[in-house]
């Protein structure tokens, strides 16, 4: 049983604290509709993903009525569409348009799953589909795209990375007069995991099951909320603060996993136990490492806080959750979180930071705007530090960068809504091009041998 | 099932009148009902059993949630199992 404490501090967790159940994503296996043609394909393919996701808005709106929790996004993952589309990959946008039109139809805001695993090696169907996310993602509004170029077990495919920088920059430079929008939606990333219910590098792993529901929790004010009541604990205690804040989390986004799968005829995937920021104020990772102590995000002593954080988020939700899985740990997405977006206007953080900072997190450099002249084998050597910390570390990590074009240091970018406002931040200005085109994988490490 | 109501804003007189009035007219029963003042703020609980189907649910939802909005206050039912679930391991 509970008390009338107990209902009041979740009223409040509710109204007062953001608390919210982030996503409910229902992850769909296209694999059923490979056709001998891209236009059976794309046709099978919009068919499977209307006929299975048909209820998921109706019903995750009833939960929320039912059960007082906000569920905020409603989404869908998909099979990596380079394995629908091997043999015409050319044509893979017509299965780009298809899914976008079923999203738009669904009311749902993203579709995660236009992607690549190329993590050992690219056969030359996922060269040329992956040579079409920039047109893809130019066209369609709500498509997502992700790219997975590295693991702990393969080593880090270079070649792919070389690719990866060139098309980002090129679906900036498709998506110029929205300052290179294009690029929030497309991840790059080592280790992606098979049931990530986040956007915008959710796929539906060939691993899963026919149909699975994937719930991300969020949370910052709650958990920022409950430290500002123990000022002085020392980070003993305020670790289990944030434990038992987060099992409380959780345990609602188990509720609404089971409830919404049952309902919607699915299979409970797992819960994402990621704490997920949004611009809005009282709703900011960074703003619980500031309660912790730190004047500023990105000052010395970030990476230890954020690790503490971040581990103390797991063991609580571990706990609370039957299946844990997704990306699972702080998110430090900049423009999305409005204690980043200050400190980086105020000059107060940095890539470099933002990068050592990944090592103790999920997920990667989030969210970053840099110059819009920056190289595409910069960008492309970006991705290979973040890969490499990946492999090294045995866990996942991503980047997602906007090079704004026509944008320099100084300037801001808006996206608008979720995906938030960011300034431009300096990039180093060295040269990595003659590492870069060297190519090749970079074998994994000597740890991964495990077998 | 099981469900919570809840009603909190400033105090003024009938509150419980009006909202005990208005699950009765929709056949929930009320099995317990607790009352706080908190921080100025008067905030009641009270335990129901409602019915089991979805569509009843909802038109108690948005008939509570017009009520409060009619008489200036936050009245809300929830089902009493996300209660349950984050506050007890």
């Amino acid at each position: 049983m509970f008390g009338k404490n107990e209902v009041l501090e979740t009223i409040d967790m509710v109204e007062k604290e953001h608390l919210d159940i982030r996503t409910v994503t229902m992850g769909v296996s296209l694999l059923p509709c490979i056709r001998g043609s891209a236009e059976e394909t794309a046709e099978a393919v919009y068919d499977r993903v209307m006929r299975k996701a048909e209820k998921l808005v109706p019903t995750a709106e009833a939960l929320s009525r039912e059960y007082g929790i906000p569920i905020v996004n409603k989404r869908v993952s998909v099979t990596p569409v380079s394995l629908l589309s091997a043999s015409f990959p050319e044509k893979s946008p017509l299965i780009g348009s298809a899914l976008d039109r079923a999203a738009k139809e669904l009311g749902i805001d993203f579709l995660g799953g236009y992607s690549a695993l190329v993590h050992k090696g690219m056969a030359d169907y996922e060269e040329i589909f992956i040579r079409t996310i920039p047109e893809v993602l130019a066209k369609t509004e709500r498509l997502c795209s992700s790219v997975n170029v590295g693991s702990s077990r393969s080593g880090v495919n270079m070649d792919a990375i070389r690719l990866m920088g060139e098309i980002v920059k090129e679906t900036a430079a498709r998506t110029a007069e929205k300052d290179g929008l294009g690029c929030c939606k497309l991840v790059v990333f080592c280790n992606a995991v098979e049931d990530n219910p986040f956007m915008a590098g959710a796929f539906h792993g060939v691993g899963e099951a026919d149909t699975v529901i994937n719930v991300g929790v969020s949370g910052p004010g709650v958990v920022q909320h409950a430290l500002s009541f123990v000022p002085d604990a020392d980070l003993t205690d305020a670790a289990e603060v944030i434990k038992r804040t987060a099992f409380k989390i959780t345990r609602a986004g188990q509720l609404i996993a089971k409830e919404a799968a049952k309902r919607l005829g699915a299979r409970f995937g797992i819960v994402d136990l990621s704490l997920a920021p949004t611009p809005a104020r009282g709703d900011s990772v960074a703003h619980i490492l500031e309660e912790l102590g730190l004047s500023v995000v990105g000052c010395h002593g970030t990476t230890a806080a954020l690790a503490m954080l971040n581990d103390a988020v797991k063991k609580g939700g571990v706990m609370a959750s039957s299946r844990v899985g997704g990306l699972s740990g702080a998110f430090i997405p900049v423009s999305e979180d409005i204690g980043m977006i200050e400190a980086a206007e105020a000059g107060q953080i940095s890539v470099e930071k933002l990068e050592a900072m990944t090592c103790v997190c999920s997920v990667g450099l989030d969210m970053i705007a840099i110059p819009g002249d920056t190289p595409a084998s910069t960008i492309s050597a970006m991705i290979a530090d973040e890969a490499a910390i990946g492999m090294v570390n045995g866990k996942t990590t991503a980047v997602r960068v906007i090079p704004a074009p026509g944008k320099k240091v100084g300037d801001e970018v808006q996206f608008g809504g979720l995906l938030g406002r960011a300034p431009i931040l300096p990039v180093h200005g060295g040269d990595a091009s003659k590492f870069i085109g060297r190519g090749g994988l970079i074998p994994a490490p000597i740890h991964s041998f495990k077998n | 099932m099981r469900a919570v109501v809840t009603v909190a804003g400033t105090d003024r007189r009938g509150i419980i009148a009006k909202v005990s009035t208005l699950l009765y007219e929709r056949n929930v029963n009320i099995e317990d009902i607790s009352q706080t003042i908190l921080g100025g703020q008067f905030a009641m609980i009270m335990m129901v059993e409602t019915a089991e189907n979805d569509e009843d649910f909802a038109a108690l939802s948005e008939a509570l949630d017009a009520l409060g909005k009619s008489i200036g206050m936050s009245v809300r039912v929830q089902h009493a199992e996300i209660f349950d679930a984050m506050h007890n391991v």
